[in-house]
């Protein structure tokens, strides 16, 4: 019994039980903000005063209930302004992929010839660093303004921030094979082909894997606020409607999905990760 | 004509600030066909930089060196190493590593062929039953004995061995000193090794060639090893010959080229 207590999930649930309190004492207590002179402005403007002495932040319970309403709903698309929770989410996952793979494809192959010749990377190094610190979202209106649609604008936002990581990573990897191994290479007198394929390339392969998992988290990053700017589907679309229809419970619920998911890609890379990077 | 012809080799290096740093002067060496011969010296005193020279890892700046006649211009076919950290592609398993090695030296053989060899090697050093193992997956005297047959396996002239057994602990030592023995008798392959351990060299090498302590080291001394083969690891430590040479070597070292005091700049 005492040793089940030292697990840590113990004290993780632990911790979630006494947010959910917190949380539910201080939306149990009446809004300063509708208190005193603001409950005068009610009583004017035609509202009863007593309506709206809960909070504004809804109760857990309400966040539950909700999140519960859209679970049910999830997968309605009867109109196109009721989509379900799991359409919208769809979309973002599908923007995401569609994003990420076209910058896996451009980034692997260009990250691994800067590798290799490295007098191409110092060439390219100065535009890289300047257009990496670059805000996604400050490529927006210009995306919008030159594709005129705002799902592809989406996907080259995404595939421009998840480019940087890959493209550096998978650089660093092929410049940066242990010495060692290039030393096999040229003492048994491997060829060109075959010391890329059979030596540089399996050697890069964690580098261009850590590249891709951060790049993946921040694609997922990305989206929500750029579907909030330009999209009329998706997650991030989701919580800009909600907030605009004062949904809180509803937002909260979208942020607690996209956590999870989040969670789930980074856990699905690391693991491919895992699989195909070599092990000493 | 001798297997491996070291001659006036000189290397300098250029360090960050453009000074010009000289590691080996005018180094001169005969090594004849079946020849075993260990470099001995302090650490940092460029013996393995002479070694990757030979290997054509690296270009001397001065002097050439001649393998069965012809001058060594990079790495080739008529040499092969055996690396101080293993160096095996820890994505292969053990046959892929030697297989690698063996399909550029036999270039144009039949796959089959080159598979045989390259099993053959493993079982050369005992590894039957670790052919299809990762390199993860075994010891480190294993992936030793791994680099021992990846480097016999192309059938070298001239076999380059780097501090081999350094990082294995004293009774895997031995045991690869025994095999490596063995099958450099049965092969009679030249052998050059760079070691700083002087049981090692003396149990091995026909011939022990000490370097003076760097920066621009030369050929200090060398000591021709005449103890009979097959020579007995046991007896060796009564042998009045060998004891001579422990001391001659381990004076050389400590007394005539002590290891140079820090400097403190």
């Amino acid at each position: 019994m005492l040793r089940q207590l030292q697990q840590p999930w113990v004290g993780s649930v632990a911790i979630f039980v006494a947010f959910v309190c917190v949380w539910a004492w201080f939306t149990a207590m009446p809004s300063a903000s509708v208190s005193g002179g603001d409950a005068e402005y009610a009583r004017l403007a035609g509202q009863s005063a007593p309506g709206q002495q809960a909070s504004a932040i809804p109760s857990p319970w309400a966040v539950a209930l909700r999140g519960w309403e859209l679970i049910t709903h999830a997968l309605d698309r009867d109109n196109p302004n009721n989509l379900g929770i799991a359409w919208h989410l769809t979309y973002s996952m599908g923007r995401v992929a569609l994003g990420f793979t076209l910058a896996l494809i451009v980034a692997v192959p260009l990250g691994f010839m800067l590798g290799l010749w490295p007098a191409c990377y110092r060439a390219l190094d100065p535009f890289i660093q300047v257009l990496r610190p670059v805000s996604p979202l400050a490529w927006m209106p210009l995306a919008l303004y030159t594709f005129r649609d705002s799902t592809i604008s989406t996907i080259f936002i995404i595939f421009i921030c998840a480019v940087w990581p890959m493209l550096i990573s998978t650089a660093t990897g092929t410049a940066s094979v242990r010495a060692e191994w290039l030393n096999v290479s040229r003492v048994f007198g491997l060829p060109r082909l075959e010391h890329v394929t059979r030596v540089v390339f399996p050697a890069s392969v964690p580098m261009i894997l850590s590249g891709m998992r951060i790049s993946i988290g921040i694609a997922w990053f990305v989206i929500v606020a750029a579907e909030m700017v330009g999209a009329q589907s998706g997650i991030g679309y989701f919580i800009w409607n909600e907030w605009n229809n004062l949904q809180i419970a509803s937002m909260i619920v979208a942020i607690v999905l996209i956590g999870g998911i989040g969670l789930a890609l980074d856990v699905i890379l690391k693991q491919i990760g895992e699989r195909l990077s070599f092990r000493e | 004509m001798a297997d491996l012809d070291i001659s006036d080799v000189s290397m300098s290096f250029v360090d960050r600030s453009g000074k010009e740093h000289l590691a080996l002067d005018r180094i001169s060496l005969a090594i004849e066909h079946s020849e075993f011969v260990c470099l001995i010296g302090h650490s940092g005193c460029g013996k393995s930089t002479l070694l990757n020279i030979v290997a054509g890892l690296l270009t001397p700046t001065e002097g050439a060196i001649r393998c069965a006649g012809a001058t060594i211009t990079g790495p080739g076919p008529d040499r092969a190493m055996v690396f101080q950290s293993h160096a095996l592609l820890p994505w292969m398993t053990c046959v892929e590593n030697v297989y690698l090695a063996v399909k550029q030296a036999f270039r144009g053989a039949p796959q089959t062929e080159l598979m045989d060899r390259a099993e053959q090697a493993l079982k050369l050093v005992h590894l039957d039953h670790a052919i299809n193992k990762y390199p993860f997956e075994i010891s480190g005297g294993m992936k030793q004995r791994v680099g021992i047959a990846r480097a016999f396996a192309v059938q070298p002239k001239v076999l380059l061995l780097d501090e081999p057994f350094g990082a294995l602990d004293a009774l895997t030592k031995s045991s690869l000193q025994d095999e490596l023995v063995r099958i450099v008798e049965k092969t009679r392959t030249t052998v050059v090794m760079v070691t700083h351990d002087i049981d090692e060299a003396i149990f091995l090498s026909d011939r022990i060639v000490a370097l003076s302590n760097g920066p621009a080291a030369r050929i200090g001394r060398t000591w021709k090893i005449e103890t009979d083969r097959p020579r007995d690891r046991l007896q060796l430590t009564t042998d009045f010959d060998s004891i001579q040479y422990r001391k001659e070597v381990l004076e050389f070292l400590y007394k005539r080229e002590p290891f140079p005091e820090p400097q403190n700049n």
